[in-house]
């Protein structure tokens, strides 16, 4: 028995290697990548797209800026049997979501995924990231706070803690927060008193939803909801709000790029993170092209190259030390991260398999809510 | 007659890409708010294993209706439906799309339960070469087809091709539910992974049926007399049936959940078995379909007829306003000599030009707390620099905006109306004795009407289905029913529920087009001329 499972394993690999070989000239020359535009797409850019054309001078690169709404376009491409996406960039909410219904294909990390310089396996070095089959991490990013520095009242100190929020009255003025419950839900129910390992099993009752959505209808009157990851720096940067929640790396870019007098606040910042899927049912050349081409871009050098651009953490453990300075201000990138030990001080979990089982009867709760 | 076809063979080209490019879509789409094939095509045993329960009891149904779910749940999951049968019927009752979804995880462990004492009891059970030295045969041709057809509706897939395996007539009589669960195993394993069946291991759920099988006393007996292929390692098995499970799949079912013993649960399941469900519509109009009928949602979850109210009334407002502020326009315009009317003209046209969205967008830099309007309010000290008006992010932001942004459309036909109408007419009254108001009251005005209707019409209609500005300007309280669509069909994927509300707002707007024929009469409508 054991023989046999040993050579049909060796047979498998001689397959691998041939088709590596046969691959070389079966490979599809343009893809189509999706992602999100703005700053983020333009840091794969630079750090993985143009250096593989380089390397690759006959492939076309087509890019998408669709992954807002990827879930729902891929079902529909699936539905219509055409997928003309090659490679999509979502959170790993909405990769888990496309693997359980099947739209995106199952990999094995160390197969598809370049090991790290020093040999260690990809699975090991992308460890507990991995968060789902089909998921190929890129980047650790949080959903955090910022707040206008000028329009903190005279003699008053500057918020340090995420309840600053609800006080209205210490904190006057408008706040913007995502027009979702996740994360919201979270840090009402936090600021509501609850432990920060009881949330979730509060929030799995419904009169926990309830108390997160009476805690959140305390300051429903001063909330913009925002639903674009670049609202938020924009309100602040009008005046329009005093805090609100975004993505770390947004708020970096309007702080240390764009000089607002915005200032951060890492408190229970919710971690999250955002990568690959490749969706299935790709015929072979375009799969070939792929998978070369997520190798390449995942790979230790290229993920900390991302970190140049954008203030998000790479997903490997080994890129870490080699992330360096801003790629055009020159300053030190790893004190913006959000993984930085000053900055991680107090983060929250964010829970998926809580999310992914309870999505649906919140997310209908709250819009209910929040119309009413 | 021959003229008749003659015309219609002129009309044709565009007959038939209207149809395929306009109605076939839109009828496709509809469709979908009523359609429920998913529930009887993932799970179709057990569609027809629970429709002889019967719910009123307060009973779990029969354990064969679980053994059902066991053999339909476990295809489903290898295809990866069974989360999206999960999301559908949770839109009926909350808390099945996390049920089917840990279920969907823990089916292996409940087949292992047969697994595991199956391959102590004779290890040939083992071997995938066995299992298909043991089922396949002759004589099971229609028996392989009826399961291909079932595993093409559950996973949309193409199933046709050569799966290398026919099960034997004899195994399917001796032991039905292991032959139905091996042959979907072969089904999957030759056609969608493309592998020999011969070599392949069984799915845990194969296991499982074989436990089902042996629970027949009049299977174990038959099996004491058969001869055929792996007939000693069944025996073996049959003999040793005390080493298996005692307990049923509705127990192992009520182990991973106790919600599977819930008759509640099969309730909801059993009303939407149905291929069509009014389900869609009656969520659009905050009720819910339940096993004692059709009831009122609780309160913190309605919304719709708040919503469709909201869109009907702001749609109104802003029609008026448009009227308010076009009408005046458009009699400049109509009225003022060439050369100054052109340039008018240019005025109302550069706006309508501009992309939506950069008009939308520069209403938000307006309409801040901290934007133009405000600003010159407080530098003319309208308003307290504290208290500055709140002109966005709510309705007030949308009936603004939105009202500049289909003024043209009010304007273009009222314009065109109001140019046909001979000046001398009003000149005649007044020579008459008329003062101007009434000139303009009793002569002009009529006249212009079918301008005014023409407009409404359009702008309400516009408005009613509007998306893109109430979405960004209209806060929460002044968002309308097109971005609850809009959110159902690209965030929450609830395409039904979509559907449903799209075509109750297309049946709104048919309807208040025919009552617009019957009070104003649509022949009065013009565009001009």
């Amino acid at each position: 028995m054991q023989l046999i499972k040993t050579l049909t394993a060796s047979t498998a690999l001689l397959v691998v290697a041939a088709g590596a070989a046969y691959a070389d000239d079966h490979m599809a020359s343009d893809m189509t990548l999706v992602s999100w535009g703005g700053a983020y797409q333009n840091s794969q850019i630079k750090a993985y797209a143009e250096p593989y054309m380089e390397m690759n001078p006959g492939v076309s690169i087509t890019w998408d800026e669709s992954s807002n709404e990827a879930v729902a376009k891929l079902r529909a491409m699936n539905e219509a049997n055409n997928v003309t996406w090659d490679l999509v960039d979502v959170v790993a909410a909405d990769a888990m979501r496309l693997c359980d219904e099947g739209l995106a294909m199952e990999i094995d990390p160390n197969e598809v995924l370049a090991e790290a310089p020093d040999g260690t396996s990809a699975e090991d070095d992308f460890g507990d990231l991995l968060v789902s089959d089909c998921f190929i991490p890129q980047i650790v990013y949080s959903t955090t706070f910022g707040y206008r520095e000028d329009m903190v009242p005279a003699g008053t100190p500057a918020p340090t803690d995420i309840c600053a929020l609800f006080d209205t009255e210490t904190y006057p003025g408008m706040r913007s927060l995502e027009k979702r419950p996740i994360n919201n839900m979270e840090w009402a129910l936090l600021c509501d008193g609850v432990a920060k390992d009881e949330v979730y099993s509060v929030l799995e009752t419904p009169e926990g939803q309830q108390r997160a959505l009476d805690k959140l209808a305390t300051i429903k009157d001063s909330v913009i909801w925002w639903s674009a990851g670049a609202d938020t720096p924009q309100l602040l940067a009008d005046g329009e709000v005093f805090m609100g929640s975004t993505y770390n790396g947004r708020l970096f870019s309007a702080i240390v790029e764009q000089d607002q007098p915005i200032a951060m606040l890492w408190d229970a910042q919710v971690f999250d993170l955002d990568g690959w899927i490749i969706p299935s049912g790709l015929p072979e050349e375009r799969l070939n092209r792929v998978l070369d081409f997520v190798k390449f871009a995942t790979d230790t050098q290229r993920l900390a190259d991302q970190a140049a651009y954008i203030s998000y953490g790479p997903a490997r453990f080994s890129s870490a030390p080699l992330v360096g300075k801003h790629a055009e201000l020159g300053i030190d990138m790893a004190p913006h991260m959000p993984t930085d030990p000053a900055n991680a001080k107090n983060t929250f979990l964010y829970n998926y398999e809580f999310w992914a089982d309870y999505r649906d009867d919140i997310d209908a709760k709250f819009q209910a809510w929040l119309a009413q | 007659m021959r003229q008749k076809m003659r015309a219609l063979m002129l009309v044709a080209p565009l007959l038939i890409f209207v149809v395929v490019t306009f109605i076939v879509p839109i009828l496709s789409m509809l469709f979908r708010s009523v359609e429920n094939d998913i529930v009887p095509n993932t799970i179709p045993g057990t569609v027809i294993a629970l429709s002889q329960w019967d719910g009123s009891s307060g009973e779990p149904p029969h354990e064969n209706v679980y053994r059902n779910l066991y053999i339909d749940l476990f295809k489903a999951e290898e295809a990866k439906q069974h989360t999206r049968l999960g999301s559908r019927l949770n839109y009926e009752q909350s808390g099945l799309s996390s049920l089917f979804r840990t279920t969907g995880r823990s089916l292996d462990d409940i087949g292992e339960l047969w697994q595991d004492p199956l391959e102590d009891i004779d290890p040939n059970f083992e071997e995938g070469s066995f299992w298909f030295e043991m089922m396949s045969g002759t004589g099971g041709e229609d028996f392989l087809e009826t399961r291909r057809e079932l595993m093409a509706l559950m996973s949309d897939e193409d199933m046709s091709g050569d799966v290398g395996f026919v099960p034997s007539e004899e195994i399917i009589q001796l032991l039905p539910w292991t032959a139905r669960a091996y042959t979907d195993f072969a089904l999957w394993a030759a056609i969608r992974d493309g592998d020999t069946v011969a070599e392949e291991d069984p799915w845990e759920s194969v296991y499982g049926a074989l436990g089902m099988d042996l629970t027949n006393p009049d299977t174990v007996s038959a099996i004491n007399s058969y001869n055929g292929a792996g007939a000693s390692a069944l025996q073996a098995a049959a003999a040793n049936i005390d080493q298996l499970p005692q307990f049923g799949f509705r127990e192992a079912f009520t182990e991973e959940d106790k919600d599977w013993g819930s008759a509640d649960i099969w309730a909801t399941i059993k009303l939407y078995s149905p291929s069509m469900t009014p389900g869609y519509f009656l969520n659009s109009v905050d009720m819910t379909l339940t096993p004692d009928g059709i009831v009122m949602k609780p309160e913190n979850q309605q919304i719709y007829t708040t919503l469709f109210t909201r869109t009907l009334i702001m749609a109104l407002i802003i029609t008026a306003s448009c009227i308010v502020l076009g009408y005046p326009v458009a009699w400049l315009l109509a009225n003022l000599p060439m050369r100054t009317a052109s340039i008018l003209m240019i005025l109302v046209l550069l706006p309508f030009w501009t992309s939506l969205l950069v008009r939308t967008s520069a209403w938000k830099v307006l309409l801040q707390q901290q934007g133009v309007i405000n600003e010159i309010l407080v530098w003319l000290g309208f308003v307290n620099d504290a208290d500055r008006l709140v002109l966005m992010n709510n309705a007030t932001g949308t009936v603004i905006a939105m009202t500049h942004i289909l003024l043209p459309f009010m304007i273009l036909p009222l314009y065109s109306v109001m140019k046909t109408i001979p000046p001398s007419y009003q000149r005649a009254a007044k020579s008459l004795g008329a003062t101007n108001w009434t000139a303009f009251w009793r002569v002009y005005f009529p006249q212009s009407v079918p301008g005014i209707g023409a407009g409404s019409i359009l702008v309400f209609i516009l408005a009613i289905g509007y998306y893109i500005t109430p979405e960004i300007v209209g806060g929460t309280d002044g968002v309308f029913i097109s971005n609850r669509i809009a959110y159902h069909i690209s965030s929450s994927l609830n395409w039904g529920l979509a559907a449903a509300l799209g075509s109750i707002l297309l049946v709104v707007v048919l309807g208040l087009y025919w009552c617009y024929d019957k009070i104003v009469g649509i022949d009065n409508v013009k565009l001009g001329g």
